[in-house]
């Protein structure tokens, strides 16, 4: 008995109680992005925002969850029932998955596996499935053309940003995420690779479906996209995962360029601040970008969305590809692996 | 020569930094919304709202049942019967207008010959349930006495421009 609880059920619980420590959080932070998402546009709107439920609107996203979750879920006569439901699910799921590896801080982090940053990029790619699934799945034209519009450019994006993502890798030597924060000690590669950053943030911008990249769900053409035949839960769920895919891009940015769980310089008042702190600012910071975005620029024509992805980012990263590889080998910087 | 600037300008985002910048700004710039249920923004004494019938001063009421109103009316909301009274005037036994037809315009206003029919400040009369928005003469007759000061001065500062 001893040995079953110490070999197997408390292992298993253990992980279960990291994994809710790591769930909850995130999703209440889904909850309050989509607060400050509201807030922040509306100030740049010059309006208020919600302010009317609980303090400064603070119970806001509670009120909208609920409204939600109450609601009836309808299926469409016309749709594939089984995928029609299993879709929002994947997407939810693969959203959380992909949070195992992440690392908060020097060790902490629920998986940490030599290929993580590989495991991310997988699992990131794996999204677009939940929308394909819900747009064939809806038997409807305006989810199709969003559910495919979303697929195409979500490949067309992950080509430049795994570019991006080997150019970040030849610096570290290694493909752990801890390893990666590790090799930003002395200085971010924000610095040395500023314009790798700046297409990695767009291709995020692209990859998550945000503006001015949200073409699946340009509600002014397609309604709302793979999501138009969706209500309540289900929809809830799309809505979650992409919240969710939101901050995880974020706390990708924050670990590949702007040092994870490290302090901008590692002296007296900023290495007081614990990791995880440092990690979470950055990831508030780059979501911050993400709602100012939305907030200035208008959405591009889908033609313009290829161009830039296939045109502009692919030469662009390839091309940094081999120059980061020249100078790292040409000023012998090239980091010592094994 | 330009498709170097050009091309300088796209290459380091020039323009959506820019665009970006004057958003930041506007975020720190007083919010414009105004906290509707507790604050409220000015009303012209033209402003078209719920509809009143007035009376005179002696508490007969103004409408004579000439029907210009509901001739005008462009969504036909307006229902009037009319009979001689007692006293041998002409009033009406019934008026009726159908909130959810009017479209507001103020034609019967305008129609009026006795300043009987207005049109008030008030535009936060919504209900429950439809049927509380069929007005008949009573509830017409009770907003006009509810509204009465308010509409005559309203009806005294539109006056010279009428």
């Amino acid at each position: 008995m001893v040995e079953l609880w110490d070999g197997y059920i408390w292992p298993t619980l253990w992980t279960v109680i990291k994994i809710l420590v790591i769930v909850i959080p995130v999703m209440i932070s889904v909850a309050y992005l989509t607060y400050a998402e509201r807030k922040v546009i509306g100030a740049m709107h010059m309006r208020r925002g919600p302010n009317v439920v609980g303090p400064f609107g603070l119970l806001q996203p509670m009120a909208d969850g609920l409204k939600l979750f109450l609601k009836e879920t309808i299926i469409p006569s016309g749709a594939n029932r089984g995928v029609f439901l299993i879709a929002p699910m994947l997407t939810f799921i693969l959203a959380l998955v992909a949070w195992a590896v992440i690392p908060f801080g020097a060790g902490l982090v629920l998986a940490d596996i030599n290929v993580g940053i590989l495991f991310l990029f997988a699992i990131s790619s794996l999204g677009v499935y939940g929308i394909l699934m819900a747009g064939w799945a809806s038997n409807s034209r305006y989810a199709f053309l969003g559910a495919l519009r979303s697929a195409a450019q979500m490949v067309s994006y992950e080509v430049s940003m795994g570019f991006v993502i080997i150019t970040v890798l030849m610096c570290v030597g290694s493909l752990n995420l801890s390893d990666i924060v590790e090799a930003q000690k002395t200085v971010w590669f924000v610095v040395p690779l500023f314009p790798m950053a700046v297409i990695f943030f767009i291709s995020t911008l692209a990859e998550t479906n945000r503006h001015p990249f949200d073409l699946p769900e340009a509600e002014s053409e397609l309604v709302s996209g793979y999501n138009v035949e969706y209500s309540a839960m289900a929809f809830a769920l799309f809505f979650l995962g992409e919240y969710a895919n939101m901050i995880l891009m974020a706390a990708m940015t924050s670990i590949l360029f702007l040092g994870g769980w490290l302090p901008p310089v590692d002296i007296a008042p900023f290495n007081w601040v614990p990791g995880p702190i440092w990690f979470f600012a950055k990831i508030a910071f780059c979501l911050f970008i993400f709602l100012w975005v939305r907030a200035t620029f208008p959405r591009y024509r889908y033609d313009q969305l290829m161009r830039l992805g296939w045109k502009v980012f692919l030469p662009i990263s390839l091309a940094a590809v081999a120059i980061v590889a020249g100078v790292l080998v040409a000023f012998d910087l090239a980091p010592v692996v094994g | 020569m330009s498709f170097i600037s050009s091309g300088t300008r796209a290459f380091f985002l020039t323009e959506l930094v820019s665009g970006m910048w004057l958003t930041l700004r506007y975020m720190f710039r007083a919010k414009v919304t105004l906290n509707y249920p507790f604050e409220k923004g000015p009303l012209s004494p033209r402003f078209r709202g719920e509809h009143a019938l007035r009376r005179y001063p002696n508490g007969e009421e103004r409408c004579i049942a000439c029907k210009l109103c509901e001739a005008i009316c462009p969504a036909q909301a307006i229902t009037i019967e009319a009979e001689p009274r007692d006293d041998g005037s002409r009033r009406t036994t019934r008026y009726d207008i159908d909130m959810t037809k009017c479209i507001y315009c103020g034609l019967c206003e305008e129609a009026c010959p006795v300043d009987a029919i207005v049109e008030g400040p008030n535009f936060e009369f919504a209900t429950e349930t439809r049927e509380e928005l069929m007005y008949d003469k009573d509830k017409l007759l009770a907003n006009g006495d509810r509204w009465e000061t308010e509409l005559a001065e309203r009806l005294r500062a539109d006056a010279p421009y009428r």
